[in-house]
């Protein structure tokens, strides 16, 4: 996965003993592992922009400051300023430039990148910031000797420094010269110089591509290597780069320029590039650029290809020009309504947001709702490409934007269901200080809002001392804190500290994706002992949590809670006490030892893949298990009886009739197209956890390794720690073993029925026919399972009745990837590849290894009779890492698939 | 460095309490701030203090050993306003470098015979570097934002005279304090490492910063993390916050030093807020309470005092400073 031969996988920090970077404006920027990049504002360079210079030239410094202002506002987390034109005087622009901005207390809070190649006109501006800034550029360009100079005067400044790979011999324009100057340019600083590790970043020369000569073919590429290499053997080094260079050659062609920034970035990120100067509107989201296009674009940078060049730009004349954008662009207006909210969201795109709100609040029974369902699924979706690396935080406040605008416009709405007016008591709200999400504190306070409570929120980022104060100025009822990133869950409990040391006493509510009862109640309760908190697991908890804390009866809420915390609190402790954890050795050693006989195995009669490409769905109806669909419908009870059940009998009974009148339509007018396909492969387990899937039985070609997980908690003296695998004949007992592998559909063609639906804003049936479908496909994965069994594979003949088959009375399992048996999503592909499946039975993946449609399912086929469920439960590190080894996942991302496996 | 160093690392060390506080108490006239050196000065120096070290050097060498005896490891020379560009008020930008030199001078002969008396609780000599009256980062001139009525080059070359006069006249640490303005500070720390290395020494630094309002910012805006970062490049000894708040109100800022700084931190709050008369009220029992909980976090490494404590307060520090650092050494 890396680009450097020498490396693999992501780049990964690895210099942990070294301090972090640490810039200043009025604000701290630490620069950490986790920070993704670090977006350098590129707009106030004169060099670069034409109209600032004329701002500077003209002495227009209003709106040369609006200009540096923007760039902040639009997520730039430092800001570049470049003052190096003939025309104008440097020294003195530099500094009246950085004075004004000194003033500007919003703009000042990032770190300054003072910019130039006059030595005369950084030192001018190192004089004028009171912050720590970073001083772009030196190099060797003119001798050691000015550089060390140039150096030592920097760190007596108190600055961190860009370093150009430069020499007397000039720009470093291979790979072996990058590494050679960088690697001189280091030594230097940190031997010689004393310049803190942490605080040099190397720039290694962003060099166009496709500019026809032969020699720049490998600009890009040797500047990821270059990259890699000064990450992994300079210690504390960070890597920056001028971004835009690299399309040079597609000027006046924004639509490739965008795809080559951002497909540089990706790369460059991976590589271990960590900061870089970056217009963030000239940057279209990686997942997005249409493929075509990412090819010819990284077959150029990458040096894929021979005539790569000739290529893109042949490619280039069909999309170049505006127009041609502006007619994509508009295309996703003709998708369902969420899909355009969550585009709009995603792309930061405002203009139509206002228009799909409205549409969205007459589907819903509450303007609220848009915002609870909507918005929050289109900013799930933004949340998760920032996490992958897909989208860059200035996109990410773009997204943020149009949010807010879509909130604005529904607030008088909210505002007027409001049922009274009157205040039924005042709660303060606050993202507590180190974090800065604030979507779920918003909705907890809209949602508050119009269940008319005062709300004060405090925005984001509050230390505590300044919760305290308006707390007690305000004499609030309640306080509500939020956070989303776990050290948050570390300034809850200071908080709570605070409010003890106070003696404050009014109830205390935690919240945030992070949170939980069991992190409430073991850490933040006990602290604060004179009030009450509660943990609020979602936003529309918040309003009778917050009813039940101002009513009369908030003494019996509370104790209820109390009592409810200490049963948490013993149960963790117990749980802690009694839990340990082997390592995976030792587990291993302890996995599920079958006595392997060959009549315990038997030949499949099918070997290979079958498909279904149009299965009855009349028959599969026979096969619904329906209590699962009565609980869709928070109807909780055993299918039939539910049917007779005296409190939901009643609504149980026209569900009941309604569902199978729509499944009557569903066959009738073929609603709904079921596919399965699935497969039978020669099999062993190796190396304990692995199952090595063969192509033909002479086990000699494997087509697909699954890797498995094993338990890891101390079992009871005879217990076993299981793993898939140990349900499949180790390679060693040369017995010949199997495994199958399925994945089925109900869903096809789903979306125009729904689409209908929605544009009836008919809810009902919307949500019936997903249940029917997921309940379709459920009984899908069944009766195939049955045929397999029966059939297919064929080692059963006794046929069994439903409620057999729904016990699980039967012999194998057919366990899901993603599911407790074996947890890991990352899983599905393999599985996913090997069958074909998206292709065959137009099932996808998405990126966080969901199946679309929703009504699928998939798993694997484990026939031995002493195969059965399990859940995989917590595991440890080693286990962790063992998996992103094998399957050449970067530990960090294999952590996160992992994360709710990991034990603490 | 070393030896303050190591004495940090097993207990708290005391510093002295307010200079000003105590020279009111001797009601001084115009005629003591000119004796033996200015008797013909053209201005009037009454209130200029710093000149005392000079005129009447008893006085100063008196207030110095009260606050030693009260149990202060360090004490800050009167100097906080020994800079050309603080002087320049009273046209004596030319005695800058003896005020400094004295004012060292003095104190140190002062600690040397405390040192003697009790080997075991050596004495130092704070250099005290005030923030000068002019502001680096910010505009006197509301309507031109841009202006400035000083630049780097200027402050920095008055913080270098005074650092030199501190290192000759033999002081053992230097205080850059009440830090309103960072890039002030950053001029006196650029000055500092100068003067080190022009005359190829090292010496321990002490910054002090001063939180403004409850906002939790400094003067020119900075949160205490931005303040400490950008004056991290020095090697700094500690690093803390003085004046403008009582010791209640530091807490949550020095809880962010203690947590972030990879040096010693500091506190000398003043005695709680002025009250409406302008003076400040804590009693020291009052203050040695807040302080007491400042201890109890192990948020500080040297705690002492600022405007309107004196050396009953500075007693009471010090043996809360004690107890707190005979828990240290059994732990």
């Amino acid at each position: 996965m890396s680009l450097h031969p020498d490396y693999t996988g992501k780049y990964e920090y690895k210099w942990h003993d070294l301090p972090f970077m640490k810039l200043s404006g009025l604000e701290p920027l630490v620069v950490t592992p986790e920070s993704n990049f670090i977006n350098i504002g590129e707009r106030t360079n004169v060099a670069g922009s034409r109209k600032f210079l004329r701002l500077i030239k003209e002495e227009q410094y209003d709106e040369a400051l609006s200009v540096a202002r923007d760039q902040v506002e639009g997520g730039a987390q430092i800001i570049d300023i470049n003052m190096d034109d003939g025309l104008i005087d440097g020294k003195e622009a530099m500094n009246n430039f950085l004075n004004l901005i000194a003033a500007e207390p919003d703009i000042s809070r990032v770190p300054i990148m003072i910019d130039s190649s006059k030595w005369e006109i950084i030192e001018a501006g190192l004089q004028c910031a009171q912050g720590k800034c970073v001083v772009n550029s030196i190099s060797l360009k003119e001798g050691e000797e000015k550089f060390i100079e140039e150096a030592k005067l920097i760190k007596r400044y108190g600055a961190a420094v860009v370093v150009m790979a430069f020499d007397t011999d000039g720009q470093a324009d291979s790979y072996e010269r990058r590494v050679e100057i960088c690697k001189r340019s280091y030594d230097i600083l940190v031997d010689t110089v004393g310049f803190p590790a942490q605080d040099i970043i190397f720039d290694p020369n962003v060099f166009p591509v496709a500019t026809g000569m032969d020699e720049h073919k490998l600009n890009a590429l040797d500047f990821f290597q270059a990259t890699r290499w000064i990450r992994e053997n300079l210690p504390g080094a960070h890597v920056s780069g001028g971004i835009s260079n690299v399309s040079f050659s597609f000027r006046g062609n924004n639509v490739v320029r965008e795809a080559m920034h951002s497909a540089f970035l990706y790369h460059g990120i991976n590589e271990g590039l960590d900061m870089g100067i970056v217009n963030p509107s000239m940057l279209e989201i990686y997942d997005d650029i249409p493929k075509d296009l990412l090819d010819h674009v990284e077959d150029v940078l990458l040096n894929r290809r021979e005539n790569a060049t000739e290529r893109l730009l042949a490619f280039a004349e069909t999309v170049s020009g505006d127009g041609k954008v502006k007619v994509v662009n508009l295309a996703w207006r003709d998708e369902p309504l969420q899909d355009r909210i969550t585009h709009a969201l995603v792309k930061g795109i405002a203009d139509y947001i206002e228009e799909d709100v409205e549409a969205a609040r007459h589907v819903v029974n509450a303007p609220i709702e848009v915002i609870e369902g909507h918005l929050m699924r289109g900013m799930n979706v933004v949340g998760d490409l920032f996490g992958a690396g897909k989208m860059f935080l200035p996109q990410v406040v773009k997204s943020a934007r149009v949010m807010k605008k879509a909130v604005a416009y529904l607030l008088p709405y909210i505002e007027a269901t409001k049922a009274d007016n009157r205040s039924k008591g005042k709660v303060l709200l606050a993202t507590v200080k180190g974090d800065v999400h604030d979507i779920g504190k918003n909705i907890v306070g809209v949602v508050l809002g119009c269940n008319n409570y005062d709300i004060i929120d405090l925005g984001v980022m509050v230390p505590a001392n300044k919760i305290l104060e308006t707390a007690k100025a305000e004499q609030v009822d309640i306080i509500g804190l939020s956070g989303l990133i776990t050290p948050s869950l570390d300034e809850m409990v200071h908080v709570a500290k605070e409010m003890e040391i106070d003696g404050m006493n009014i109830p205390l509510l935690i919240g945030g994706a992070t949170t939980s009862k069991v992190h409430t109640a073991v850490k933040i309760d006990q602290n604060y002992t004179k009030g009450q908190t509660v943990y609020v697991p979602d936003a529309s908890r918040s309003v009778t949590v917050v009813s039940e804390l101002l009513s009369e009866e908030k003494n019996k809420f509370t104790s209820a809670v109390k009592d409810e915390y200490e049963i948490v609190r013993n149960n963790y402790n117990k749980k802690k006490a009694f839990k340990t954890y082997l390592n995976l050795a030792d587990a291993r050693k302890n996995k599920l030892k079958i006595d392997w006989k060959a009549e315990d195995l038997q030949e499949p009669k099918l070997k290979g893949t079958k498909l279904f490409d149009d299965y009855s769905i009349e028959e599969l109806r026979n096969y619904i298990d329906w209590t699962p669909f009565f609980h869709t419908w928070e109807l909780r009870a055993k299918y039939p009886q539910i049917l007779e059940d005296p409190a939901m009998g009643i609504e149980a009974k026209k569900l009941f009739r309604d569902a199978n009148q729509m499944l009557d339509q569903i066959i009738a007018e073929k609603w709904l197209t079921a596919k399965a396909v699935f497969g039978i492969w020669p099999a062993n387990s190796v190396n304990d956890d692995d199952i090595a899937i063969y192509k033909d039985d002479n086990r000699d070609e494997i087509l697909h390794v699954q890797h498995a997980m094993r338990q890891q908690l101390k079992k009871s003296a005879k217990a076993s720690n299981l793993c898939v695998s140990d349900f499949i004949a180790p390679r060693e007992t040369e017995l010949k073993d199997y495994i199958g592998g399925f994945v089925v559909t109900a869903g096809l063609g789903i979306e125009k029925k729904l689409a209908e639906y929605e544009a009836d804003h008919d809810d009902y049936h919307s949500i019936l026919l997903k249940a029917l479908a997921d309940r379709l496909a459920e009984a899908f994965a069944e009766r195939l399972h049955e045929l397999v069994r029966t059939d297919y594979w064929g080692y059963e003949t006794k046929p069994y009745t439903q409620e057999d088959l729904i016990k699980e009375k039967y012999r194998g399992i057919r366990p899901a990837p993603g599911y407790p048996a074996n947890p890991d999503h990352t899983e599905k592909p393999g599985l996913f590849d090997i069958l074909n499946a998206t292709e065959l039975t137009g099932v996808s993946l998405t990126e966080s290894m969901a199946m679309l449609p929703t009504a699928s399912v998939s798993g694997w086929y484990f026939a031995h009779p002493e195969s059965r469920y399990f859940g995989v439960g917590k595991v440890q590190m080693d286990q962790v890492e063992r998996l992103a080894k094998a399957k050449d996942i970067p530990l960090e991302d294999m952590q996160r698939w992992l994360s709710s496996n990991l034990a603490d | 460095m070393q030896k303050i160093k190591e004495l940090l690392n097993d207990r708290i060390l005391v510093l002295d309490g307010a200079m000003g506080t105590m020279i009111q108490r001797y009601n001084l006239e115009e005629a003591d701030f000119r004796k033996g050196w200015f008797e013909d000065h053209p201005d009037s120096l009454k209130g200029n203090n710093d000149i005392l070290v000079l005129t009447r050097p008893d006085v100063i060498k008196e207030i110095h050993a009260a606050y030693l005896e009260a149990g202060a490891d360090i004490i800050e020379t009167n100097t906080f306003g020994g800079t050309t560009i603080a002087q320049a008020d009273y046209h004596l930008e030319d005695v800058v470098y003896d005020i400094n030199y004295h004012g060292a001078k003095i104190a140190k002969e002062i600690c040397e015979t405390f040192t003697a008396k009790n080997p075991d609780k050596p004495r130092f000599v704070a250099g005290s570097m005030g923030p000068t009256t002019k502001l680096a980062s910010m505009s006197p001139d509301v309507n031109n934002p841009g202006f400035r009525n000083t630049s780097f080059e200027e402050l920095k070359n008055a913080f270098r005279t005074q650092a030199e006069g501190l290192i000759d006249g033999g002081a053992d640490l230097l205080l850059v304090e009440t830090v309103t303005d960072t890039l002030n500070a950053k001029a006196a720390l650029f000055a500092i490492d100068e003067v080190c290395e022009a005359k190829g020494i090292t010496i321990p630094i002490m910054v002090s910063g001063t939180i403004t309002d409850a906002s939790g910012r400094t003067l020119s805006g900075q949160t205490t993390e931005a303040f400490l970062i950008s004056v991290q490049h020095a090697n700094l000894l500690s690093i803390g916050l003085n004046c403008a708040l009582g010791a209640d109100a530091l807490r949550p800022y020095l809880q962010v030093l203690n947590q972030k700084a990879p040096f010693f931190v500091s506190a000398h709050p003043n005695a709680g807020l002025p009250n409406e008369m302008g003076e400040y009220d804590e009693s020291p029992e009052m203050m040695g309470e807040q302080i007491n909980t400042f201890l109890k976090e192990g948020l500080v490494n040297i705690i002492g005092g600022c405007c309107g404590t004196t050396p009953e307060h500075i007693k009471v520090i010090a043996e809360l400073a004690a107890v707190y650092s005979k828990q240290k050494n059994e732990q």
